[in-house]
């Protein structure tokens, strides 16, 4: 009989679990099938990287009927986040390697050319090709230009050479930047981290990038032998002050020296010199390895077609929009995304992931006709990466507040190896995730 | 994380595994846990001397889990940096452990059923 009752027990809890996982998925996909709107309208999007494919495939869930058309000349699609970790030797360059196509939905168009010219008046896009789009909705999220010609002396087909890093650059120069940079962890030297006076993607990546170099050195016995200076590009380390505070006093641990204010505007390669731009003048500084990280600006067609701010960051050209829902502040149908968005701070796949449902709900809440309610609060996630198996899970706002995810079980100041399990092993998932329009 | 919900949680599996990866690992660690849960009906008690061989074989299963996690990820025992991951660690280790007693435990009802000594 008690054997009776346990089997009992037993059928009726799975059959109750059964019914309740049905009961959830149903649910979800009722709240999915609720929220369509039925639409015609025309929405073009300009980039199809992080933030242009996630917004297309949320798009497409939400709207039936929408003309939704991608314009981006790139075949390739880059998980960017993954580079330090391909120019640290930890990941090989098709690491961060897919095609464009492989991410977007069925129902959208791609167009494989570059926007050539934006009419904000007239609401159409011309492209490369000579083609002129149409839109009632456009969405800026082509990304930025990293401007190598702004360092007198260096080209890219220098990167892996004569002690030259630069892994912004893409994959096959993220690689190359290894190549150059073990050298330096075996020889040892002066090395060289830099980064520019503009505002920039990921501002942990050059610090990473020298941290990581470290371990390395540490770890083959060669540390002693090198010599490593963070070049920032003004009094502080990071622009979250108990950020900065917190990597100066792990510089001093390790033996990193900050030299403050120190710009690059120039380099020799064959003497192995670089000149640094400093509030005292020009300074040269001999090197054996140097990271180069390029100013960053707005692409052309942005800059050129009337979209940026006027009064503020002049020289980078990012789209004057506001800063909660991310809509252009003088045209109402256009929102920025990404790092081209005119905004103090994100430049990351993090905040990708936050703006993305901010644009979303703007671009619905208008075809609907009814308030947008998302906003977006500066959101950036940098996972500090310290040493090879430990990181730091920074998260922050644009107030400069910490907003860990996990407060109280994952401190956002200390190394731990969960942090780095997570960029490691999660975060590409969670990015891809998100490409995809599920997380 | 942004809406930390269990479809999420899903995908980000998936992706970490890909989808039929992950679903195979589902199924597989279902199906251990089924036939488990069908030797213990089937037989109507614990076998002792079964659950012995299980007990001993745990440590084998947590070192291999605790390895495969480093070795998978680049890390080193030296990069415990706080109390989250010491839990972390021994979380997968005991994770490791119980699972490998119960497929012991149960490879051992399905294939030598009449080795009872009870």
């Amino acid at each position: 009989m008690k054997h009776i009752l346990a089997k009992t027990a037993t059928r009726r809890s799975f059959l109750t679990l059964a019914a309740g996982g049905a009961a959830l998925a149903a649910t979800a996909s009722a709240q999915s099938a609720q929220a369509q709107v039925a639409t015609k309208a025309r929405i073009v999007i300009i980039g199809a990287g992080a933030g242009g494919t996630a917004l297309a495939n949320r798009l497409v869930k939400r709207l039936n009927g929408a003309e939704i058309t991608l314009i981006d000349p790139r075949k390739e699609h880059l998980y960017q986040p993954g580079l330090t970790l391909v120019a640290a030797g930890l990941k090989p360059a098709d690491y961060v390697l897919s095609n464009t196509t492989d991410w977007l939905p069925e129902g959208v168009t791609l167009i494989q050319e570059a926007a050539a010219a934006i009419d904000a008046e007239a609401r159409t896009v011309s492209t490369s090709g000579g083609q002129t789009l149409g839109y009632d909705f456009l969405v800026l999220a082509p990304g930025l230009t990293l401007d190598h010609d702004a360092i007198e002396g260096f080209s890219l087909d220098l990167v892996g050479t004569n002690g030259i890093g630069a892994l912004y650059a893409g994959p096959q120069y993220a690689a190359a930047t290894w190549q150059a940079a073990q050298a330096f962890t075996e020889t040892g030297g002066v090395g060289l981290f830099t980064r520019p006076a503009t505002e920039m993607k990921c501002a942990g990546a050059p610090l990473k990038h020298a941290f990581l170099l470290e371990d390395i050195g540490r770890s083959a016995g060669t540390r002693s032998k090198m010599d490593i200076h963070y070049m920032s590009n003004n009094q502080s380390l990071f622009g979250v002050p108990i950020v900065s505070e917190k990597v100066r006093m792990l510089f001093g641990d390790r033996g990193i020296t900050p030299d403050y204010s120190h710009v690059l505007k120039a380099m020799e390669p064959g003497k192995k010199t670089a000149t640094f731009a400093t509030p005292d003048g020009d300074v040269e500084r001999d090197y054996d390895y140097i990271h180069v990280i390029p100013p960053q600006r707005a692409p052309d067609v942005i800059r050129q077609s009337g979209l940026s701010w006027a009064d503020k960051w002049t020289d980078q050209g990012w789209v004057e929009c506001d800063k909660a829902t991310l809509q252009h502040l003088r045209y109402d149908t256009i929102w920025a995304l990404g790092d081209v968005a005119g905004v103090p701070k994100g430049k990351t796949a993090a905040s990708v992931k936050w703006q993305v449902p901010v644009v979303e709900d703007g671009i619905v809440s208008a075809i609907a006709g009814t308030a947008p309610t998302e906003t977006y609060n500066g959101y950036t996630s940098c996972p500090m990466i310290t040493r090879v198996g430990r990181a730091m899970l920074i998260e922050f706002d644009y107030n400069n507040n910490l907003t860990p995810s996990f407060p109280g079980i994952i401190a956002p100041l200390e190394e731990l190896w969960i942090s780095w399990l997570m960029k490691e092993v999660a975060l590409k998932a969670t990015y891809n995730a998100m490409l995809r329009g599920r997380a | 994380m942004k809406d930390l919900t269990v479809n999420t949680m899903l995908a980000v599996f998936e992706e970490i595994f890909g989808r039929g990866l992950f679903w195979a690992m589902v199924i597989v660690a279902a199906v251990i846990t089924l036939a488990y849960l069908y030797v213990l009906i089937r037989d109507r008690n614990v076998s002792w001397g079964k659950f012995l061989l299980a007990q001993l074989s745990m440590p084998i299963g947590a070192i291999a889990a605790v390895w495969f996690v480093l070795f998978m990820t680049h890390s080193k025992l030296g990069n415990i940096g706080g109390p989250v991951d010491v839990i972390v660690l021994l979380g997968i280790a005991v994770a490791g452990a119980v699972g490998f007693a119960v497929l012991v435990y149960t490879a051992q009802s399905l294939f030598r059923p009449n080795t009872e000594e009870s």
